[in-house]
């Protein structure tokens, strides 16, 4: 019993000497993914920290829950997650780890961006050989600047709620930066105007919202299904529509296989064009309009191309 | 439809243009709140638009009526959520009360040995050659109330005989809303004793568990009904303290008070009631992980389990461990892959044996260790190679005679296993592994090669790093 008691006693001991409470100036926020960390920052400012779990270069659907990840949620005054399962396989983990009453489902510091979002591709039933689909539907909405306004706002008025001392500074922020959107919104839809209808080839149904606002085609995806790799007779059927439909862009973002993407677009004379969906991904993209204004602009620049 | 998001509409726009606390200020101010108020005037005509052609576009799918917007006020633009009354996880729960999920874990295989079971000691090892159910495991789990989180574990397997046996593993709740980074767990439960006792075996990196852990705590893992309390500490670096306290008798308390019957090290085990606290199992670990580069982790850990055991009325046990764990993940990585694992714990056990009355074994004190290091290298999406070298070594000490020299559950032995697994999705996977098998009690050198298929159906829990 004593040696059953001894070592727990030291170690609470040695923790209470070894680490103190850090001192609480800001709201900490913890983000899932970049791209919502970066407007995290757009609009808290100065008078907010964040921490972004995902890395902008990986594979947002499967991400390690590392154990730093669950003291930086143990200390978050707000967690912003997407809702729309794609942190399915690493949130809850962290989230039980972490056993912090701020960020639990249904707290004021639990933003839940897909709130008040309207979803693509809600699968109408719920099966697995459909591949790996979301039941809640793409989750890959923020790629749409309409979207990442609706939660912009959601963010502003979650930090209003939880610092009031920051409502003016919050309010600011979110009008300015809407402000900056609206205008280079105006600038995209200009850019892309000559290309609407033009149908091109992603990896994976990332591009879906993108499309969807600025008049392009994505139906076309190197993966059969959904989180299922490409087999060589859906390639061969990819290839067939990329030269049927004279298709000759293909979107890769950078964590996704270029070799495949490459021998793809050879038959066609395709170009593939490195986009990313977060901040930080590819160079130059340090915030959400600057992710956006580089994806744009690359994608113009390959369709102009075409001859 | 249209009428109740238009009034959804109708109330967001009230809540959007409710008056703020108006401050003096100078023109720029006063300016700058008439182009937020603009703004915000603008926006609200815009959703309340597409708020009405979702509700048309909702209508002509027919989906079934969307119910009123919960939480409006937190919303910025509520738009009807398309139903999905399907089983599903997020991050926070899903659209069901309970999540429901079947694991189905195979094997097929075979060896030199004709005693598969003395050579694999694991309850969910390949137990014949041809097939074994190593293991098919229903999972329930959802969040109890505001205050707990529910989990239940429930084997089943079918025996070399054909009988259907059924196993309830784990069954706990924990809680969630405790301050000061602490956490309860109560109910049935594995041990957090190391890295891979508290593991289910189909999140196992081989086919088969670790020598060590089939001697030191038995085929189905240290397991009891108790509680747990950890706590992760205010420290800038992950550390977390646990102490479990849980009933010492039973099958899965190989090394404590096991079940009347059995032998530890070769002494049979008697009848030993509960008269005091420390007669319960004490489990105290402690864990601490650290973020090497952006891209490689480690963890380390140090636990205990003591006890009474069931030689005899004053007969103690006391298993100690050291596990760590370190892995590297590609900053570009794709589907998870490319990673490289490693992962090792080596275990003490120190057991006082009692005296057995009337015969001349006196009370005596053992101890022996045992060990596993293994490397997994994720070199393509879906694929990963791996080696696991095992280790447990016989009585090295301590003071009394063993009862059987040449008891083969305390003979030393050495395995090395090679494998390769194969994940066609997160959902399924197909793993081959080697097994040499070398040991003071085997009359040979063994080999066997098993090929394991595990499906997994439903919503499963994800598990932690």
């Amino acid at each position: 019993m004593s040696s059953a008691m001894r070592l727990p006693l030291l170690l609470v001991a040695a923790a209470l000497l070894g680490g103190g409470l850090p001192a609480r100036a800001e709201l900490k926020i913890v983000a899932t993914t970049s791209e919502y960390g970066a407007l995290a920052a757009e609009i808290g400012g100065a008078r907010v920290s964040v921490t972004t779990i995902a890395k902008p270069t990986e594979d947002p659907h499967f991400v390690d829950a590392r154990p730093s990840q669950v003291v930086a949620m143990h200390r978050a005054d707000v967690l912003i997650e997407g809702g729309a399962e794609l942190e399915i396989g690493w949130l809850t983990p962290l989230l039980d780890g972490a056993r912090n009453l701020r960020i639990l489902a249904g707290a004021p510091g639990r933003v839940v961006a897909s709130q008040g979002v309207h979803l693509l591709d809600i699968p109408q039933s719920a099966d697995r050989s459909q591949g790996d689909a979301h039941i809640a539907g793409n989750p890959h909405f923020m790629l749409d600047p309409l979207n990442a306004r609706i939660v912009a706002t959601h963010l502003a008025r979650a930090f209003t709620a939880l610092d009031a001392g920051g409502a003016q500074t919050y309010e600011f922020n979110l009008a300015t930066w809407i402000a900056a959107l609206d205008a280079k919104l105006r600038e995209w839809t200009a850019v892309l105007a000559p290309f609407k209808g033009r149908p091109i080839v992603t990896y994976h149904p990332t591009w879906r919202y993108f499309c969807s606002r600025f008049g392009l085609e994505a139906n076309t995806f190197l993966e059969p299904k959904p989180g299922i790799p490409p087999s060589p007779p859906h390639l061969a059927q990819v290839i067939a529509k990329m030269k049927a439909q004279d298709i000759r862009v293909l979107l890769l973002e950078p964590y996704q296989p270029r070799k495949t993407a490459e021998s793809v677009a050879a038959h066609n004379g395709a170009r593939v064009v490195e986009v990313c969906q977060f901040p930080g991904g590819i160079p130059g993209t340090a915030t959400y309009i600057d992710l956006i204004d580089t994806n744009v602009k690359r994608i113009a620049q390959a369709l102009a191309a075409q001859p | 439809m249209r009428s109740k998001s238009l009034l959804a509409a109708a109330t967001l726009t009230a809540l959007l243009s409710a008056p703020v606390s108006a401050t003096p200020g100078d023109d720029a101010v006063t300016q700058l709140r008439q182009e937020i108020h603009r703004l915000r005037a603008d926006y609200d005509q815009r959703l309340a638009l597409l708020e009405a052609r979702l509700a048309d576009l909702a209508a002509t799918q027919e989906q079934t009526p969307t119910p009123p917007q919960p939480a409006a006020a937190a919303a910025p633009a509520p738009a009807p959520a398309a139903p999905a009354p399907i089983t599903a996880l997020s991050g926070g729960g899903g659209k069901n009360f309970l999540n429901l999920s079947l694991d189905g874990l195979f094997a097929a295989g075979a060896s030199t040995a004709t005693d598969v079971p003395a050579l694999e000691p694991g309850g969910h090892d390949p137990a014949q050659r041809g097939f074994t159910v190593q293991n098919v495991e229903v999972v329930f789990e959802g969040a109890v109330d505001p205050y707990f989180r529910g989990q239940a574990n429930v084997i089943l397997q079918i025996s070399p005989e054909g009988e259907t046996v059924v196993e309830l593993e784990e069954v706990y709740a924990t809680t969630t809303s405790l301050p000061g980074g602490l956490q309860v767990k109560a109910g049935q439960f594995f041990t957090e004793f190391g890295r891979l006792n508290p593991i289910h075996p189909h999140s196992w990196d081989f086919v088969d568990q670790p020598l060590v852990n089939g001697r030191f705590f038995g085929g189905d893992g240290l397991r009891s009904v108790g509680a747990r309390i950890s706590w992760l500490l205010p420290t800038d670096f992950y550390s977390e303290a646990y102490l479990g306290i849980q009933n010492s008798q039973g099958e899965t308390l190989t090394s404590f008070r096991s079940v009347p019957g059995e032998t530890l090290f070769g002494r049979e085990i008697v009848e030993r009631e509960v008269a005091a606290v420390d007669d319960l199992l004490f489990a105290p670990r402690y864990t601490a992980s650290f973020d090497l580069t952006d891209t490689q982790t480690l963890l380390l850990g140090a636990s205990a389990a003591l006890g009474p055991n069931g030689t005899g009325e004053s007969g103690k046990t006391r298993i100690y461990g050291i596990d760590g764990f370190w892995k590297w993940k590609s900053p570009t990585a794709f589907k998870g892959f490319p990673f490289f694992k490693v992962q090792g714990e080596v275990m003490h056990r120190d057991l006082d044996a009692d005296a057995v009355p009337e015969s001349d074994l006196a009370a005596a004190s053992y101890t022996d260790w045992g060990g596993y290091l293994q490397l997994n290298w994720g070199y393509s999406p879906g694929q990963v190679v791996g080696l696991r070298l095992d280790r447990v070594d016989g009585d090295t000490g301590g003071s009394g005679e063993l009862a059987d020299p040449g008891d083969p559950a305390l003979a030393s032995r050495l395995r090395l296993s090679p494998v390769w697994t194969w994940f066609p999705t997160e959902y399924s996977k197909l793993r081959l592994q080697y097994n040499f098998d070398h040991g003071d009690a085997l009359e040979r050198d063994e080999h066997s090669l098993w090929l394991q298929l595990e499906f997994l159906l439903g919503a499963h829990a994800a598990h932690k790093f």
